[in-house]
C-alpha cells in the first residue's frame, strides 16, 4: 500500500492476470479514436468556411471543395462514432470497478457529453442531407451546432480526464467517496483548462496538417490547379497558425503538471533525485535514477517549470518505487511530442513569413508538409501517452490504482486480439473509402482531380 | 416518485427509444441481407439503406445515453452488469463497430456489385448486435447478474433460455418495425411496387414477432418465474396488455395500408415491452440490490436529472427537426433544387488587412503574456482566448486564396 490513501473499491478486491493487456487494449482504442476526434473538432469549421466562401463569391471551386470535404467529414464522423462507442463499452468491460466506485463522481461529464454527441449526429444528418435542399442561410446555420458540439464534446471528456489526473469534488471517508459534488469535481478543477485548450488546438493542428498533406503531395506531382491550391491553402494556414500557439499552450501544460503532478513531471524529465536548479535533459535513457547519454541544459527545467532558475524540482525518489510510472516510456513520448511540436511550429512560421512576403514556397516545404500530416498524429498520441502513462500506476491520481480498477473477468487477451483485428479491418476500410471519395465526382459537379 | 427512480426512468425511456429507432435500423439490415438477387431485390436493399442514412447516427446515440446515465446514477449496478455480461457486451460492441464501418463502406460504393458484397456482412452484424444486447438484458431480467466484479458466470449469464428468447425478440421486433417503417417510406418515395414488398414482409414478421412473444412467456415461466409473475400478475400486466393490443393494432393498420399511424403504434408495442420488464422487476435492479440501494448519492442524482432535462430541452426540438425533414421526404434521393447563385459576388478578403494583421499580432503578444508569463489559471484561460483570436485574425490575413497559381491551371485534369 502506498503512503497516500487508496480507496477501497465498490466491487471489492480483484485479481487480474492480464492487467497489462487490458491497459494496452484501452490504449489501442484511444489511439484509434482520438485522431478521428480531431476531425470532429476542427473539420466542420473548415468545411463551413469554404461553404461561406462559395456563398460570398459564387465560385464553383469552393462549392466543389465544400461538398467533397463534407463527404470526407461524414465518413470520418461515422468511424468516430463507432470507435467512441467502443470506448464507452470499455468503461464497463475493462474498468468496472473504476466506474462502480467513481461513476457517481465523474459520470455526469459523459452523460452531458452524450447530449453533445446527439446534437452533433443530428446536425451532421441535417447538414449533409440538406445540401441543395435547405436554403443557404439555414444550411450554414445547421453547421454551427456541429462546430459547437466538437467543442463541448471535448470539454466534457477532458473534464473527466482532468478529474482522473487531479481528483476533487468528493471526500474519502473509510475508503468510500462521500460528499460528492459532481459539478465541482468536473468543472471546478483548474487542471481541466490546459488539457482542454491543448487538446482543442491539437485538433486544429492535426486536421490542418493531415488534410494539407495529400494536397501538398499532389502539388509535388504536378496537380496545381486552383482547386488544389485552395484545398491546400486553407488547412495549411490553419495548421501554420495553430502549431506555434500549441507550443505556448504546451508550456502552460508543463507548468500545470509541475504543480499538480510532480511525479509525472519528474518522469517526463527523468529527474531521479529532488534538486534545485534542475537541468533540462534532451534525449538519453533513464536508468538508476539518472539520464544517461542525454544533452543537459543547466537550470532550464527549473526555469520552465517554475519561472525560477533555482527552483526545487521534486525527483522520482520522493515516492516509493511502486508509485512511479514507467519513466522511459513517458519520457520518450514526451520528447517525441515536444520535438515534433517544435518542428511543426517552425514549419508554420516559415509558411507565414513566406506568405506575408509573397514569396513562393520551396519544394522541400511541400515535402515537409507531407511528413507533417502523419507526424502530427504521432505527436497527438505521444501527448496522450505522456498524460495517461505518466499518471500510472494510478487510474485516479493517488486515489485508485489501475490494478484495482480492472475487471475480474477472464479472456482479456482474446478480446484484445479480436479488437485489434477489427481495427485493422476498419483502418483498411477507411483508407478504401477515402480513396474512393477522392475519385468519385460530387453529384452535379465537374470532376476536379 | 423517489429521487433515485427518476434517472432510471430516463434510462428506460432512452432504452425504449433505442429499441424502437435503433432496432428498426438493425431490422433494415436484415431486409438487406434477405432481399435475394435481381433488380427488384437491389431496389428493396437500396430503400432500406437510403431510409436509414440521415438518421442512423442519431438513432444509435440513444445507446450511449443509456450507458452514461446508468453508470452515473447506478454505478455499482453498472460495474456488476458490465463485468459479468462482458462476453455478450463485447460481442455487441464488435457488432456495432463492424456494422458502422460496413455502413460507411456501403455509402462509398459505386456499383451494385460492390453493394451486394457488403450487404450480407452488414445484415449479419445487424442480427448479432441486437441479439447480444437482448441476451444481456435477459441475463439481468432472469436474475443471473449478482453484485460484484464479474461475480456471475461469463457464459450462462447470457446463454440461457430467457436470454435466448429476449435476444430473439430484440432481433425480430427490429425486423418487424423496419418493415413497417419501410412500407411507409416506400409510399413516400414513390416506389409503389416496394410498398407491397414491404407490406408483405411487415405482416409476416409481425405475426412471427407476436408468436415469439407468446412463446417467450412460456419459456420465461419456466426459467425466470419471478419475472413471469411480475409480468402476468404484478405491475407489469398493464404494459403487457398495451403491448399486445398495440401489436395487434399495428398488424391491422398495415393490413389496411395505414402505414403512418402503424409506425407509431408499432413503436408503442415495443416500448411497452421495455416498460413491462421494468415494472415486473421493480424494485430490484440486481438480486439483493434495489434501485435505491444502487443509486448514487443525492447531489449526483440531482445533477444528472438537471443535466438530462436541460439536454432534452435542446435535444428534442433538434430531433424533431431531423425527423420532420426526413419523414417529410426532404432528404430523399432524387433531383434536388439547384443552388441559386448569389446575385452579386462579394469580396472575401478583409477590407483592411494591415489593421487585421496588427490586431492579430497584438492578440499574440497579450496571449503570450497571459499564458506563458503570468501564473494564475484565470490569466491562462483568458490568454488562451487571445491566442484563439490570433489564430482567427491571422487566418483572415494570411490566407491567400488561389492567388499563387504559379503553374498554369491546365495541369489539373
Ligand atoms: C498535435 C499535437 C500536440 C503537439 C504539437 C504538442 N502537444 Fe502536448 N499534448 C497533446 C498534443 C500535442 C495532447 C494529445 O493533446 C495532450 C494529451 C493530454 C492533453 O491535455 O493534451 C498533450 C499533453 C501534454 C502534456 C501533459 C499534460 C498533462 O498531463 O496534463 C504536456 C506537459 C505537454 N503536452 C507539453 C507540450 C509541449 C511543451 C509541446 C511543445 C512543443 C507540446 N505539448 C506539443
Ligand atoms: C476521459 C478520458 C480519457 C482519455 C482522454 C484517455 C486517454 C488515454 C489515451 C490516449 C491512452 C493511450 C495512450 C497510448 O496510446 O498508449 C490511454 C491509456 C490508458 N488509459 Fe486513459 N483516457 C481516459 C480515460 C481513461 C479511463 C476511464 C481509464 C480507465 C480506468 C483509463 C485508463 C487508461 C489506461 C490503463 C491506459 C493504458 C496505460 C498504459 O498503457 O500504461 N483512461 N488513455
Ligand atoms: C473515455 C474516453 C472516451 C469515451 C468514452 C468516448 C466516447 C465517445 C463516443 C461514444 C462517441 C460517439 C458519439 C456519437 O455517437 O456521436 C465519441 C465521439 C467523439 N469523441 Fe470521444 N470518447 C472518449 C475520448 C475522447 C477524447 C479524448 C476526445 C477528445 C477531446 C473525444 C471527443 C470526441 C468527439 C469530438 C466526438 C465526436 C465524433 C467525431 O467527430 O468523430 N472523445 N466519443
Amino acid at each position: 500500500m502506498s503512503p497516500v490513501f487508496a480507496a477501497s473499491t465498490a466491487l471489492g478486491p480483484v485479481t487480474q492476470k492480464y492487467l497489462v493487456e487490458a491497459r494496452q487494449m484501452q490504449a489501442l482504442s484511444f489511439a484509434v479514436h482520438i485522431p478521428l476526434v480531431c476531425f470532429g473538432i476542427a473539420f466542420p469549421a473548415m468545411v463551413l468556411f469554404v461553404e461561406w466562401l462559395f456563398h460570398r463569391t459564387g465560385d464553383e471551386v469552393y462549392l466543389t471543395l465544400a461538398r467533397r470535404w463534407t463527404r470526407v467529414m461524414v465518413a470520418l464522423f461515422a468511424v468516430g462514432v463507432i470507435t467512441g462507442t467502443i470506448l464507452s463499452f470499455e468503461m464497463g468491460l475493462l474498468w468496472p470497478n473504476f466506474t462502480a466506485t467513481f461513476g457517481s463522481v465523474f459520470g455526469l461529464g459523459f452523460a452531458i457529453e452524450g447530449f453533445s454527441f446527439f446534437l452533433e449526429a443530428i446536425f451532421i444528418g441535417i447538414y449533409v442531407y440538406g445540401w441543395d435542399r435547405l436554403s443557404r442561410r439555414w444550411h450554414m446555420l445547421s453547421g454551427a451546432p456541429i462546430v459547437l458540439a466538437g467543442f463541448t464534446g471535448s470539454l466534457m471528456v477532458i473534464a473527466v480526464n482532468a478529474w482522473m489526473n487531479h481528483p476533487g469534488g468528493f471526500e474519502l471517508v473509510a475508503g468510500k467517496a462521500v460528499h460528492i459534488n459532481p459539478w465541482r469535481a468536473l468543472f471546478g478543477n483548474w487542471y481541466l483548462w490546459h488539457e482542454l485548450v491543448h487538446m482543442y488546438v491539437a485538433g486544429y493542428v492535426v486536421t490542418g496538417f493531415v488534410v494539407a498533406a495529400p494536397y501538398a503531395y499532389g502539388y509535388l506531382k504536378g496537380r496545381r490547379g486552383r482547386y488544389e491550391l485552395t484545398a491546400l491553402a486553407i488547412p495549411l494556414t490553419v495548421a501554420a497558425l495553430a502549431a506555434p500557439v500549441q507550443v505556448l499552450i504546451g508550456d502552460w501544460a508543463a507548468r500545470a503538471v509541475a504543480e499538480g503532478q510532480p511525479t509525472k513531471l519528474a518522469s517526463l524529465e527523468g529527474v531521479g533525485h529532488t534538486e534545485r536548479g534542475a537541468p533540462e535533459t534532451l534525449g538519453g535513457w533513464y536508468t538508476n535514477g539518472e539520464v544517461k547519454y542525454g544533452i543537459e541544459i543547466p537550470k532550464l527545467l527549473s526555469f520552465l517549470s517554475y519561472h525560477n532558475f533555482n527552483a526545487q524540482v521534486q525527483g522520482l525518489d520522493a515516492v516509493p518505487a511502486n508509485d512511479r510510472p514507467p519513466v522511459n516510456i513517458v519520457r520518450f513520448a514526451f520528447q517525441t511530442m515536444v520535438g515534433i511540436g517544435t518542428l511543426m511550429a517552425l514549419l508554420g512560421i516559415v509558411y507565414l513569413v513566406l506568405r506575408i512576403r509573397r514569396r513562393s514556397l520551396p519544394r522541400w516545404f511541400y515535402w515537409a508538409v507531407v511528413v507533417a500530416g502523419p507526424a502530427s498524429v504521432v505527436a497527438l498520441i505521444a501527448g496522450w501517452v505522456t498524460t495517461e502513462v505518466g499518471r500510472q500506476p494510478w487510474v485516479v491520481y493517488q486515489v485508485m490504482r489501475t490494478s484495482q480498477a480492472v475487471t475480474g473477468a477472464g479472456g482479456i487477451p482474446i478480446g484484445y486480439g479480436v479488437l485489434a483485428l477489427v481495427y485493422v479491418a476498419v483502418a483498411a476500410g477507411v483508407v478504401w473509402i477515402l480513396r474512393r471519395l477522392a475519385r468519385t465526382p460530387v453529384r452535379g459537379q465537374p470532376t476536379p482531380v | 416518485m423517489h429521487l433515485s427512480m427518476i434517472p432510471l426512468v430516463f434510462v428506460l425511456i432512452g432504452l425504449a427509444l433505442y429499441v424502437v429507432l435503433g432496432g428498426a435500423d438493425f431490422g433494415a439490415g436484415w431486409w438487406q441481407l434477405t432481399a435475394g438477387t435481381g433488380e427488384h431485390a437491389d431496389r428493396v436493399r437500396e430503400l432500406a439503406h437510403d431510409s436509414m442514412a440521415p438518421v442512423w447516427e442519431a438513432n444509435h446515440v440513444w445507446l450511449i445515453f443509456v450507458l452514461t446515465v446508468f453508470w452515473t446514477a447506478y454505478p455499482k449496478a453498472f460495474g456488476s452488469i458490465a463485468s459479468t455480461l462482458s462476453v455478450a457486451l463485447f460481442i455487441a460492441s464488435i457488432g456495432i463497430i463492424s456494422r458502422g464501418a460496413l455502413y460507411a463502406l456501403r455509402s462509398a460504393t459505386t456499383t451494385t456489385r460492390e453493394e451486394r458484397r457488403i450487404d450480407p456482412a452488414f445484415g449479419l452484424s445487424s442480427i448479432v448486435t441486437p441479439f447480444a444486447l437482448g441476451a444481456a438484458v435477459g441475463g439481468i431480467a432472469s436474475g443471473r447478474v449478482p453484485v460484484g466484479n464479474a461475480a456471475g458466470s461469463l457464459w450462462t449469464s447470457w446463454l440461457n433460455p430467457t436470454s435466448a428468447i429476449i435476444g430473439a425478440l430484440a432481433v425480430v421486433t427490429g425486423i418487424y418495425m423496419a418493415a413497417v417503417f419501410l412500407s411507409g417510406d416506400a409510399g413516400r418515395t414513390g416506389n409503389a411496387d416496394l410498398i407491397e414488398s414491404y407490406r408483405t414482409r411487415a405482416l409476416v414478421s409481425g405475426v412471427v414477432a407476436g408468436a415469439l412473444a407468446v412463446g417467450g412467456l412460456i419459456v420465461i415461466h419456466g426459467d425466470a418465474p419471478r419475472l413471469y409473475h411480475g409480468l402476468v400478475q404484478g405491475d407489469g400486466l398493464p404494459a403487457l396488455i398495451v403491448s399486445a393490443l398495440a401489436g395487434i393494432g399495428t398488424i391491422a393498420l398495415v393490413w389496411l395500408r395505414r402505414f403512418e399511424p402503424a409506425r407509431y403504434v408499432a413503436g408503442v408495442a415495443v416500448a411497452a415491452i421495455v416498460a413491462g420488464w421494468a415494472l415486473a422487476q421493480k424494485p430490484q435492479l440486481l438480486p439483493g440490490l434495489t434501485v435505491s440501494q444502487a443509486a448514487a448519492p443525492h447531489d449526483t442524482l440531482v445533477a444528472v436529472i438537471v443535466a438530462v432535462i436541460a439536454g432534452a430541452v435542446i435535444l428534442f426540438p433538434s430531433l424533431a427537426a431531423l425527423f420532420r425533414l426526413t419523414l417529410g421526404g426532404q432528404f430523399d434521393p432524387g433531383d434536388a433544387a439547384a443552388e441559386a447563385r448569389p446575385a452579386t459576388p462579394r469580396a472575401v478578403e478583409p477590407r483592411n488587412p494591415r489593421l487585421v494583421a496588427r490586431l492579430a499580432i497584438g492578440a499574440l503578444v497579450i496571449g503570450f503574456g497571459l499564458v506563458n508569463v503570468a501564473s494564475s489559471t484565470l490569466a491562462h484561460v483568458i490568454g488562451a482566448g487571445f491566442l484563439f483570436a490570433f489564430v482567427g485574425l491571422g487566418f483572415r490575413v494570411a490566407l491567400s486564396l488561389g492567388g499563387e497559381a504559379e503553374e498554369p491551371a491546365a495541369t489539373s485534369k
